[in-house]
């Protein structure tokens, strides 16, 4: 454990709901049952969301950011990437010293999970998972394969796009957050029921990873670049209004 | 006029119906990654303050039992105080305060095993009850659900953030049921008559 962010101790912004997806999406159909009806109950942030889980440096592993070779050490089969950017709050600080976790389908489009029917093949080298702690500017990267696009049950014929899904923490258990990348170029963006549960094309397209040609490297692997945000902090402390609200 | 030039936090998407690919690998039969899956335990031995362990469910709007579901939990240690970043010191060192449990695949059933955290300040100084903070994600939920675990054997009427609950009758949904000693029962309701209480906050 390490106590990072030490200087991150205010409030939290409040969030904009209209900018998340909403919690009842019919054309998600699953989110029809799991939404919840009842209006938020709605306050500032206490300590209890300012607060958080701090993960240290030493829990990492050589390999857990290399998704390429962490599950057998044998290389997985696919297009090589460098998945990299910045985990950043909204006043556009990079949040250091954070826990970034993502998962996601092989090459093929197939997931490592027994309910994964689909016909594209498992490649045995690859498991799925991977972990890092951002830097002291917020930096984090992945080596990976590019995920393929693969079909799933909702109406007869949708087709997830090409996606890595990314879990973030930040210095507050109230930024806690799970969302998803999307790559540059891809048609089944439009047409995904998961993606259009978020309402505007502005906040979808800040989950679309541009190709990034700087940072490839040449005879190896393709990089996308990836910026996650998280909420701010307001100011804590007013000697007039001690009370924060 | 100058703009204000505030980012947008990255809008949420579902974590899916193989979140436990990415979180608990291990769990799911997928070894040889991690030695272990994060978040095993809120607390250490040794951690000080009354053993409780709280078992559930999450449920949906047609009452099914969810087998997918994954929680966090964060709370302060037995005294009050957060692990980590809290203003006003050090916690106990045995008290981690973070935990991610996932439901049982075959029953949905969870289980957490924890102290029961002490009082922790409201912004405006006053107590809040004893509580946990819960953080809930599964397939179908669009942006990760916050939401409190009370327990019913503390003072819970003067809590500023359950007083600000309007509908009194709700506030059940976030106050845990007391099975034996040191063990209760809290499920989760995600929508329907007893849906339980989430916040933005």
């Amino acid at each position: 454990m390490t106590l990072s962010n030490q200087f991150d101790r205010g409030p939290l912004f409040f969030r904009d709901r209209d900018w998340h997806p909403a919690a009842y999406t019919p054309g998600y159909k699953t989110s029809m049952t799991r939404a919840p009806f009842r209006p938020l109950v709605a306050m500032g942030s206490t300590l209890s969301e300012e607060t958080g889980p701090a993960f240290g440096h030493s829990m990492i592993g050589e390999l857990d950011n290399n998704l390429i070779m962490n599950f057998t050490g044998e290389p997985a089969i696919g297009e090589r990437i460098i998945m990299h950017g910045r985990v950043l709050d909204e006043s556009g600080r990079g949040v250091p010293n954070v826990l970034v976790e993502i998962w996601q389908a092989n090459a093929g489009g197939r997931y490592r999970h027994k309910k994964d029917n689909y016909a594209a093949p498992l490649d045995p080298n690859f498991g799925g998972c991977g972990r890092t702690i951002s830097g002291p500017d917020g930096s984090y990267e992945f080596l990976t394969v590019r995920p393929g696009a693969y079909p799933w049950p909702n109406r007869v014929n949708d087709w997830r796009p090409m996606h890595i899904h990314i879990s973030v923490f930040g210095s507050g258990f109230g930024q806690r957050l799970i969302s998803q990348m999307y790559f540059e170029g891809d048609p089944l963006i439009k047409r995904c029921p998961i993606v259009n549960t978020i309402g505007q094309d502005r906040a979808i397209q800040a989950l679309v990873a541009p190709l990034d040609m700087n940072r490839a490297i040449p005879m190896d692997c393709l990089a996308y670049k990836f910026d996650i945000v998280l909420r701010g902090r307001r100011q804590s402390f007013f000697e007039n209004r001690k009370e924060g609200l | 006029m100058q703009e204000l030039d505030y980012l947008k936090e990255s809008p949420s998407q579902t974590a899916g119906p193989y979140v436990h690919i990415g979180l608990t690998p291990n769990k799911l039969g997928i070894g040889g990654i991690y030695p272990v899956d994060l978040g095993e335990s809120p607390v250490l031995p040794g951690a000080k303050g009354e053993e409780i362990t709280i078992i559930g469910t999450v449920q949906d709007g047609a009452g099914m039992i969810l087998r997918d579901a994954l929680i966090e939990t964060w709370q302060a240690d037995g005294q009050g105080i957060y692990p980590g970043n809290d203003p006003r010191g050090a916690a106990d060192p045995n008290v981690t305060g973070w935990a991610r449990i996932i439901a049982d695949f075959e029953t949905g059933e969870w289980t957490l095993k924890t102290v029961k955290p002490g009082r922790v300040p409201f912004p405006d100084g006053r107590a809040m009850a004893p509580h946990i903070a819960l953080w809930v994600v599964a397939r179908g939920i669009n942006l990760g659900l916050q939401t409190r675990i009370y327990f019913e054997d503390e003072e819970n009427e003067s809590c500023p953030v359950l007083q600000r609950i309007e509908h009194r009758e709700r506030v059940k949904t976030l106050v845990a049921k007391k099975t034996a000693d040191g063990t209760y029962r809290f499920d989760v309701i995600l929508q329907g008559e007893n849906e339980t209480v989430f916040f933005d906050m």
